[in-house]
């Protein structure tokens, strides 16, 4: 894992470094001469090797966790991340809460339905919350629900009624891939000669689908869940934006506006190291899950 | 009669009579929802190609006079603050949502062909190597990835076309390996070594066009996927500079009047879902054509 990190920070690093963004000048402002300038790049360390640069940012967020400090505020990243931070992981969770409960339930009755009305209408469900962008989605949920309707309001994050919509607009599209891939799953199981043997002993068909079926379908649904939330991460950026949510996604987002690339890296990164995290929570419940698994480690 | 002619055509795939790709084609059009896909893809492409035909005004032509007119005979989609034609916008739009799309899959295929196709008939460190940067690129969300990426190449159809097609070169990465391992010990690369013949003629000639069929099925999603992902970048104003449409920054736009004008968001987001659904469909129609044991 910190091999992957300290890659990430790199192409992170690199990728910002090289843009046309010139701190210093962001600093200044415009106004500025062009000795205040170098002087200030100079004081800075602008003008050192590209990999001294590096070094030292890795050094500075690996073994101090400082992220650095704003362009324009001159505030620590850290700072202006750490009360935008759980917004985004509040966000993120129920989104995938929405995706997992919608998603697995669909994909199963889907399953046990299959070719009858009830499974393509849940697939059609499935198909259009694929197809629909994430910000389409949004603006629609606000047009219904907060502009006509009134039920629910439309910016802000401080009840749970600010989490409703934003969490049906980040979740559905990954619902739909959840049940897609639930479905699929189920199918295959359903065709494997230990259910075929639990119906024959006179099982019922509620303990072959929940106790036989599901538990075995579930192991390649786990990836996909781990998956999304990687994705759901990556909306977060849009859906905070549309509902106005003080997050990270939309700390980055003002960050590119403003060219203040520190918080642009900050965020970006937390957000990849968050990332990284989940896949490795996501490994270690595959490895309870799947006793094949479990069983390469003993 | 029908069911008569699907009996000779099976009896051609057990005589092996017909190949691979007719087969795959007479499946294909046995789906009727895949068929829908691609006869609306076609309508987009030709919509895109002859915009110029078919969109009644100039996607830049300001009417000042006539901002926010909702839907009526001759603004078919309405006029948004500007008072240009969004109908004329959406049509103008596809050409570039169809080019993003498109050609950051190419970016993304070439590339992540590619080292898929090197990691994966080489083997050892080139696969080690390759692979282990492709994993280090799929740490980071793409959607973030492509969003630093534009933030540090700057706006432009160019710089989203790169942007979108470096954050999906991992996924054909790993499907052209998986299928060049899968390949690379049978006999005709096997005859093709024995001949003689350069690694680069076995990759390109012998391993890649016999790797083709799950890419197609991924670049179908990719390019779905690719067009949305360049809405996000526009819809979040990292996209074309204005006044070029493009259907994310249209929805952005239109944001801003919801309560009063809704006209100017539901067509450019009409026209990104429908595009979406019709790739979806083929996409999935074509995995199911290609691999017959995934429907039943």
């Amino acid at each position: 894992m910190i091999p992957v990190l300290v890659a990430v920070t790199f192409i992170i690093f690199s990728l910002l470094h090289f843009s046309s963004a010139d701190p210093a000048r962001i600093i200044l402002g415009e106004q500025a001469s062009g000795e205040q300038i170098e002087q200030l790049q100079e004081e800075m360390g602008l003008n050192d090797p590209f990999i001294e640069q590096y070094l030292r940012y890795a050094s500075s967020v690996f073994l101090e966790g400082d992220l650095g400090r704003s362009y324009l505020t001159n505030r620590p990243v850290n700072e202006e991340i750490s009360f935008r931070y759980p917004n985004t992981i509040k966000l993120a969770v129920s989104g995938i809460l929405v995706a997992v409960f919608i998603g697995i339930p669909l994909g199963v009755i889907s399953a046990t339905k299959q070719n009858t009305v009830v499974d393509n209408s849940s697939m059609f469900f499935a198909l259009i919350g694929v197809s629909m962008p994430v910000f389409w989605k949004g603006i629609l949920f606000i047009l219904l629900f907060s502009l006509t309707l009134g039920w629910l309001p439309s910016a802000g994050y401080t009840t749970w009624q600010h989490m409703v919509l934003p969490a049906i607009t980040l979740g559905w599209g990954s619902a739909a891939i959840i049940a897609r891939m639930t479905r699929s799953s189920m199918l295959e199981v359903y065709r494997q000669d230990y259910i075929r043997t639990a119906r024959a002993k006179g099982v019922r068909e509620f303990f072959v689908v929940n106790k036989h079926a599901l538990r075995n379908a579930l192991i390649p649904v786990i990836t996909v869940i781990g998956l999304q939330f990687g994705f759901l991460l990556g909306g977060a950026v849009l859906t905070e934006t549309i509902f106005t949510i003080p997050g990270i996604g939309t700390l980055i987002v003002q960050g590119i506006r403003t060219r203040d690339m520190m918080i642009v890296q900050g965020g970006v990164l937390l957000i990849a190291m968050t990332f990284i995290a989940i896949n490795l929570v996501v490994d270690i419940i595959y490895g309870f899950l799947d006793p094949k698994i479990r069983e390469q480690f003993k | 009669m029908g069911k008569n002619k699907d009996d000779v055509i099976k009896k051609k795939f057990d005589d092996n009579v017909v190949g691979p790709w007719k087969e795959m084609w007479f499946r294909l059009r046995k789906n009727k929802l895949a068929v829908t896909g691609l006869v609306v893809l076609i309508l987009l492409i030709l919509m895109a190609i002859f915009a110029d035909y078919v969109a009644p005004f100039s996607y830049r032509e300001q009417d000042l006079l006539n901002r926010f007119a909702t839907p009526n005979a001759t603004n078919w989609f309405g006029t948004d603050n500007f008072g240009r034609d969004i109908f004329s916008r959406v049509v103008y739009g596809a050409r570039v949502s169809l080019r993003v799309g498109l050609i950051s899959v190419g970016i993304a295929l070439f590339v992540g062909g590619t080292i898929g196709a090197v990691a994966g008939y080489k083997g050892g460190w080139a696969d080690t190597l390759f692979m282990r940067f492709m994993d280090i690129m799929l740490a980071i969300p793409s959607m973030l990835l492509a969003i630093a990426i534009v933030s540090s190449l700057g706006g432009g159809l160019t710089n989203v076309m790169i942007a979108v097609g470096i954050g999906s070169i991992p996924q054909y990465a790993r499907i052209v390996r998986a299928s060049v391992i899968s390949l690379k010990d049978q006999q005709f690369v096997e005859a093709a070594r024995a001949v003689g013949s350069k690694n680069s003629t076995i990759i390109f000639k012998h391993l890649l066009p016999n790797t083709l069929a799950p890419v197609i099925v991924q670049s179908t999603l990719g390019v779905a996927s690719a067009i949305l992902a360049a809405a996000a970048l526009g819809f979040l104003g990292l996209g074309l500079e204005p006044p070029r449409p493009e259907w994310g920054a249209m929805l952005n736009d239109g944001r801003h009047y919801l309560r009063d004008y809704p006209h100017m968001t539901t067509f450019p987001g009409l026209a990104i879902m429908i595009t979406i659904l019709s790739l979806n469909l083929l996409g999935d129609g074509l995995r199911d054509a290609l691999d017959p044991k995934l429907k039943d």
